[in-house]
């Protein structure tokens, strides 16, 4: 009877250590700087494939579009007979961040700005140019470029101060229904982020990979081409590009995901 | 000839006598099947590089065929076993005859 007794607590023992096993697989994957608390950048949910596209600076295509933007960054353009250059120097250290803490407020537009409008802004005032089309082979390149510069380092919003009225707009946005759906942002990024809609899964929505070269688009793409995606996919009306309400959510969805590296561009499927 | 279209290659300086190497290459093209439609309902030309093709030293090392289904920007990659110094030259040819080149030198001792 005693050896029964030692054996049953072996057995008990041994089903203990194998429940902690699994509990543990389910959680075990370290995603390292692309998950900060219970924040996962979209990286997380791609497939291997996706992420070593991504990663590798060489067969990533979104770097095509860095490359192109590159070169408009040198390139006179306008009436002024400037380029971006001429006042900001060399990208590298001059853009270097800007991509964290944008979207962010202009004390003189009285407006959010993030960095589609700041580089319209910087084209019509100073350089007396054209603005570029928001979703142009040049607003892509130079989004590319101008983000790319801030690579890895973590988001981080203001959202106090005149940005704080933004923010919660931004907020109410998110959390209300919309469309024939009648679906909110939160129900599929928020309540579902792990599963399945039709054949994709679903992300938490995080911004911090923008512009994304997303291979269903075979291109690279901007936020707002994302929220708009998103908004005709609830059967809701769209806002433009750069609209006000989209600036709001854009800031409220990039504080969603503060202290994750900015990827752009990132490769998304 | 497809716009703003730009080979890079990929191929290590240095490599050893009978490394085997990793070659990567991409190519900046629209890719277009002849399968879409533009917005005023009609299909839209087919415009695609059709072929790519490697050569050593003169001699061919790669070869493919690339049909519509071929992705956007194409990466491609490839592994080629390194005897001798010399050149790797690349070329692609797109539906409309142009043709796209691109040459590396590895150093091999």
């Amino acid at each position: 009877m005693k050896t029964n007794w030692n054996r049953i607590t072996l057995i008990a023992t041994a089903c203990a250590v194998c429940i902690g096993v699994f509990a543990t697989s389910a959680n075990a994957t370290d995603w390292g700087p692309y998950q900060v608390d219970d924040r996962r950048s979209g990286y997380t949910y791609m497939t291997d494939e996706s992420r070593a596209m991504q990663v590798d600076s060489f067969q990533n295509p979104g770097m095509i579009w860095v490359e192109q933007g590159a070169e408009l960054w040198t390139e006179t353009n306008g009436k002024a007979g400037k380029s971006c250059a001429s006042c900001h120097g060399e990208a590298a250290e001059t853009m270097k961040g800007v991509a964290a803490r944008y979207p962010v407020y202009d004390e003189k537009a009285k407006k959010l700005q993030n960095v589609e409008t700041q580089i319209n802004t910087c084209l019509e005032k100073n350089m007396q140019a054209e603005p570029y089309k928001w979703e142009s082979k040049e607003m892509l390149s130079m989004t590319s470029f101008i983000n790319n510069q801030s690579l890895g380092m973590p988001v981080n919003v203001k959202i106090d101060g005149p940005a704080a009225e933004w923010f919660e707009k931004g907020k109410a946005f998110y959390y209300e229904r919309r469309g024939q759906l009648d679906m909110a942002c939160k129900h599929c990024h928020e309540d579902n982020a792990g599963g399945i809609i039709r054949a994709n899964t679903l992300s938490q929505g995080q911004s911090n990979g923008f512009p994304t070269y997303r291979l269903k688009w075979q291109k690279v793409g901007s936020l707002h081409r994302r929220f708009r995606g998103c908004n005709s996919q609830v059967r809701a009306d769209r806002f433009g590009y750069g609209a006000d309400e989209y600036l709001a959510l854009e800031l409220y969805v990039k504080w969603r995901g503060r202290g994750l590296p900015i990827e752009a561009p990132s490769v998304r499927n | 000839m497809a716009k703003g279209v730009k080979p890079r290659v990929r191929v290590p300086k240095k490599a050893a006598k009978g490394d085997v190497v990793e070659i990567k290459t991409l190519i900046s093209h629209n890719m277009e099947s002849g399968r879409r439609k533009g917005k005023d309902g009609k299909l839209i030309p087919r415009s695609i590089i059709n072929k790519m093709e490697v050569t050593f030293n003169g001699k061919p090392v790669f070869t493919a065929d690339w049909h519509p289904a071929i992705s956007a920007n194409p990466y491609m990659s490839f592994f080629a076993k390194v005897e001798e110094s010399g050149e790797f030259a690349f070329k692609w040819t797109d539906d409309d005859g142009s043709i796209y080149e691109k040459t590396s030198k590895i150093t091999v001792g």
